[in-house]
């Protein structure tokens, strides 16, 4: 290796400070804002019984996490997420597939597909709890609700855009529609798949919430719901940035799978 | 001597919503063993789906098409087609790349095997059987997409402008190599390209076309005054530039 030259290191060193900087930045901006809440809070700039403070937030986070009830929220409102993502994951590339096998279906159910995902998905939820009653099979189906269409339709898409000179290519050498899927349309898709399914696992949590604010007796979307009803807004808030933190999680981890993936291939 | 290919009479029509266009009108010629021909005709006169006709991807409306005097099925495993791109997987490595055509006929015995590790070898690409498609050079690439054609043992190959998404020069190059590849393990060939000095330069005979709807203009046998003709050396035979300016008037006159 040779030595990089003066202008190359100038460089490196002027976008190293860049990224310094920014970062340095967000946790600024993060940072100054609890700072304002709590000295809002404090000398009563804001109603601290309305808008709590990041305080009294730890301060009872701590308290609920001395009986395990709190975790148990947590656990149940990722059990069904990630459970409601499974789902979507399997019936949606499934039922894309089916779709792409059989383009006369895929046209007469492309205004349905359409429909059911432009509806907005909350408002089944009230018929959800009714037709299959208040437990976690329905908060589940809620999840679903809100990632399965769309995830439907991107990917048939995606499926749909294979490279037609790579699918005559597979039968130039004798293949069948099975061998089109298996050997190019799956593996081309990959990249696609990743990223629909990584929108998806935040979509699952928001109808996993919608669900349990209507019908639940546990979860996090139920604690909301609950602790507003009893004033106890500073839980609510709490919960709220639980959510922040589970989404942010899950994203992340999909993102690692992503990366794992696209440099494996 | 028997023909090896007969192409009977074959005509063709593309059907959509605003109307009807015929492709082929009653073209017919023959491919003896061993021999390989070129077609040329202006773009978009229906070259490919002459193409797509003969390897049985698409039907005909009218005529047959016949190899050692049986009809062609859809994907006949007699026939191996080379497409304008190499279409090499990415997610594969080079060595699964070429064995993509035994997978899907399940065809992968000992003996097949050995005869690609034998092509490999000796057309240089042993050395990047684990590497990816995008490591490998605009030549490399087209050699191991055909290797994957080979690797079928086709009786006939089809060559549908193989070398049209390439730079002139690696052109003229890869075109000399594949040549000298189809030479040496005698396989007849049909070229199709709209590059007069490509199929000269390739063919034992090239055939004419006309505009759409394509039929046979004109059958011209090439017979170059060179020894030990090669693809590239074809280029510097004297009469070379005649049979350039013959093949330049018909399509002109067609056109």
């Amino acid at each position: 290796m040779h030595e990089p030259s003066a202008e190359q290191r100038l460089y490196l060193a002027k976008r190293k400070r860049e990224k310094h900087l920014i970062n340095l930045s967000r946790i600024l901006i993060f940072l100054g804002f609890l700072l304002l809440w709590e000295v809002s809070a404090r000398k009563g700039w804001i109603d601290s019984f309305i808008f709590s403070s990041p305080a009294a937030i730890v301060q009872n986070f701590i308290e609920m996490s001395q009986n395990q009830e709190l975790f148990t929220h947590i656990g149940i409102t990722l059990a069904e997420t990630l459970i409601s993502f499974f789902f979507v994951v399997a019936l949606g590339t499934g039922t894309a597939v089916l779709l792409w096998s059989f383009p006369k279906l895929s046209r007469i159910l492309e205004p349905y597909l359409v429909v059911l995902n432009s509806l907005p998905k909350s408002a089944l939820a009230p018929l959800l709890i009714v037709w299959l009653g208040a437990n976690e099979r329905t908060i589940v189906v809620a999840g679903m609700s809100v990632a399965i269409f769309g995830s439907i339709i991107n990917l048939y898409t995606g499926f749909h855009e294979t490279d037609p000179e790579k699918l005559k290519l597979i039968a130039t050498l004798g293949g069948t529609k099975k061998d089109e899927l298996t050997k190019i349309v799956l593996p081309s898709s990959v990249p696609l798949i990743l990223s629909v399914m990584k929108v998806n696992i935040g979509l699952c949590l928001v109808g996993v919430i919608i669900g349990e604010f209507i019908g639940a007796r546990q979860g996090l979307g139920y604690l909301i719901i609950y602790s507003s009803q009893t004033f106890k807004l500073t839980t609510v808030l709490m919960s709220i940035l639980i959510l922040c933190i589970i989404a942010m999680i899950l994203y992340g981890i999909l993102n690692l799978i992503e990366k794992h993936c696209l440099k494996n291939s | 001597m028997k023909p090896l290919l007969e192409v009977r009479d074959i005509s063709l029509s593309y059907h959509t919503p605003s109307g009807e266009t015929k492709a082929l009108s009653h073209i017919s010629f023959h491919l003896m063993p061993g021999e390989f021909l070129a077609i040329v005709g202006p773009s978009g006169c229906g070259k490919s789906t002459l193409l797509n006709v003969i390897c049985g991807l698409l039907e005909p409306e009218g005529g047959t098409v016949l190899m050692n005097g049986s009809p062609i099925s859809r994907g006949d495993s007699r026939i191996g087609y080379m497409l304008q791109k190499d279409h090499l997987l990415e997610w594969r490595s080079v060595y699964k790349n070429v064995l993509l055509g035994l997978e899907i006929r399940k065809e992968i015995t000992a003996e097949k095997l050995s005869y690609i590790e034998s092509m490999l070898r000796t057309y240089g690409l042993d050395k990047f059987r684990s590497s990816r498609p995008s490591q490998l050079s605009g030549g490399m690439r087209q050699r191991a997409a055909l290797i994957r054609t080979l690797a079928l043992q086709p009786d006939l190959l089809l060559l549908d402008e193989p070398f049209s998404a390439l730079d002139y020069q690696t052109r003229l190059n890869v075109s000399d190599d594949i040549g000298k590849i189809l030479q040496k393990e005698k396989k007849p060939a049909i070229l199709v390209t709209h590059d007069i000095s490509e199929a000269i330069s390739m063919a034992d005979r090239v055939i004419i076309l006309t505009r759409r709807p394509a039929s046979v203009s004109d059958i011209i046998p090439i017979s170059l005054d060179i020894e030990n003709r090669t693809p590239l050396s074809s280029r510097s035979a004297p009469n070379f530039k005649s049979y350039f300016n013959l093949i330049w008037k018909e399509l002109n006159q067609n056109a």
